[in-house]
């Protein structure tokens, strides 16, 4: 318990990439950026559509538990996620949320909310399914707890050949468009220390 | 286009591609299996890797074809593995039984859920410790490795297949589904860094080899088909040249040294993680995921100045009793945390011949226990 360790929750149903993107950040940190990783997930028996959650755990020392208690990020993709996995928060946690997919207007202080219409950038991008990627670049600017480099690379390494284009507009569209929100939200928190 | 079959580097992969890469690594090109979460994806990456390195991957119709048919690669010549979970598990256990009996090399990879029966498919469970230990009806001696990380998912299934070939007989990796779905760097190293064990393979003429005919070490050398010995494999009570002889004499000798040539070469077997043994009043015995909630708070207690060790249990069958025996003349009590209703604190209790107290934390299954559950137990019993 001596490292400070960084816990991250992604939450949805089962279909929307979840448990790509919180792979994707774990490898980002594990590979691109030399910090500890723990990726785990949790799903039912459903193929699709059940609730679902990624949990990713980051830190500079060794990570012994791997489970997320009280998430300094957590991310929000559906209703459903939200009252099964929306329940512990770490005190100065970030809540990012697809805002067409949850409703939530406000969180405890001195948490913060961050919205983005991740599967509406998605569908207009011409594919619904790299919401996930949209949301991963809004992590990405919003949270800094990898950087865009460490985070292309992760993406790159982990997604179909021939998808790289759209891929990466995804990516950017979330990515600019958290840059946008940090500024709006007159984020003043310097980088996560890691 | 040949793909190397040890792809050394560093990858971000969960634990049961690990242990896929793993039993490349140590020469597997046979792999036969049945899918069922959350052993799926080892089946998953086998079918990718193994034709890359003139390996043979089979979906069979169910597990119990699936673990004769390991075995069968096996005295092919092959270094062969399946994988499972809980309800697989079962089903292989008469041909466990067969590859114990028949003293065939190999590996099963056991990535527990919780049961009984389907049980929770997609959630954590650890209680087919003494389904392992004793699943198959006869006596016999097993060897069982517990990881704790997918890192050791690679590691331990390429020890697996070492232990394998130098005893002579299946062994299991008894994988949880949090350690077989838990993705973490996982370094493989380069070629000459992997230590193998290859087959012991007959030196006599074929007129004087008896194949059933153990040295010192009781494990006898093995001629596999086509290497023109004549060989008889069969699952009935057999003398040294393998045929037939049901009688309580040969039944004797044979039983004792399917079970000798594990229980002789326990230290040999044996490994084990220790934190803080030397000076610890409480010990927390673990294995698998639960050993990582263990650590935690362990090292959450010692930062404190707690006298409290862990001993995880990396190799769990053949297991470590005289180190229980040993630690419990020193211990008030050992805490024994694992994800069902009491299996392997009955060993530590067994082995501490009532010295310490055993504590155990039970869980179910479906969820792990936190640091501060082992904690709160271990508290109770510091001064």
């Amino acid at each position: 318990m001596a490292d400070q360790k960084t816990e991250i929750r992604l939450a949805g149903f089962g279909g929307q990439g979840i448990v790509l993107a919180g792979h994707i950040l774990g490898k980002a940190a594990a590979l691109f950026e030399n910090l500890n990783a723990v990726f785990t997930q949790s799903y039912g028996p459903e193929a699709r559509g059940g609730a679902c959650s990624a949990d990713v755990v980051l830190s500079r020392g060794t990570i012994h538990y791997p489970r997320v208690a009280s998430p300094q990020v957590l991310v929000l993709m559906s209703e459903e996620a939200k009252n099964t996995y929306g329940g512990h928060l770490a005190d100065r946690a970030q809540v990012l949320i697809d805002e067409d997919l949850v409703q939530l207007e406000t969180v405890p202080a001195p948490c913060s909310l961050y919205k983005i219409p991740a599967t509406r950038f998605a569908e207009k991008l011409g594919r619904k399914i790299v919401a996930n990627i949209v949301m991963l670049g809004f992590i990405t600017a919003v949270t800094r707890v990898v950087s865009y480099e460490a985070m292309k690379q992760a993406l790159f390494d982990s997604i179909p050949r021939g998808t790289e284009e759209l891929n990466l507009k995804a990516f950017e569209k979330g990515y600019e468009y958290g840059l946008g929100q940090r500024s709006e939200n007159g984020d003043q928190r310097s980088e996560k220390n890691l | 286009m040949s793909t190397p079959g040890i792809l050394t580097g560093e990858f971000f992969i969960n634990g049961d591609e690990a242990s896929a890469e793993g039993a490349i690594a140590a020469g597997c090109r046979f792999f036969a299996g049945y899918p069922i979460t959350p052993a799926t994806e080892i089946a998953e990456r086998m079918a990718k890797r193994l034709p890359q390195v003139q390996g043979l991957c089979l979906q069979m119709e169910d597990e119990i074809a699936s673990m004769a048919a390991i075995l069968g690669a096996s005295w092919g010549g092959a270094k062969a593995m399946t994988a499972t979970s809980g309800p697989g598990f079962s089903l292989m256990m008469e041909n466990i039984g067969l590859g114990m009996m028949t003293e065939t090399p190999c590996v099963v990879v056991n990535i527990m859920r919780a049961g009984p029966s389907t049980g929770l498919p997609t959630l954590v469970g650890q209680a087919d410790v003494m389904q392992a230990r004793w699943g198959s009806h006869g006596d016999y001696g097993v060897i069982a490795l517990a990881p704790s990380s997918p890192q050791e998912m690679f590691d331990l299934t390429i020890t697996a297949f070492n232990l394998s070939e130098t005893y002579r007989l299946p062994v299991f990796v008894l994988g949880d589904e949090v350690v077989g779905h838990m993705s973490e760097k996982v370094i493989i190293p380069p070629p000459d860094r992997i230590p193998l064990v290859t087959r012991k393979r007959p030196q006599p003429s074929p007129e004087c080899y008896l194949p059933f005919q153990a040295g010192d070490d009781l494990v006898p050398t093995m001629a596999c088909a086509g290497d023109g010995y004549h060989v008889h494999v069969t699952g009935l009570t057999h003398d040294e040249q393998g045929y037939p002889v049901i009688t309580a004499p040969v039944h004797e000798r044979l039983i004792r040294r399917l079970v000798d040539k594990i229980r002789l070469n326990a230290a040999a077997i044996i490994r084990t993680e220790d934190v803080g043994l030397e000076e610890a009043q409480v010990v927390v015995v673990a294995y698998g995921c639960t050993a990582r909630a263990a650590r935690e708070a362990v090292d959450h207690l010692r930062a404190r100045g707690q006298k409290v060790g862990l001993l995880r249990l990396i190799t769990i069958w053949p297991f470590p009793e005289e180190r229980i025996r040993r630690l419990a003349e020193q211990v008030r009590a050992f805490i024994v945390p694992e994800i069902n209703y009491g299996q392997m604190v009955y060993e530590v209790e067994r082995s501490a011949q009532g010295r310490a107290e055993t504590v155990l934390l039970p869980l179910m299954g479906g969820a792990i226990h936190t640091p501060q559950e082992i904690v709160e137990a271990a508290e109770e019993y510091l001064s």
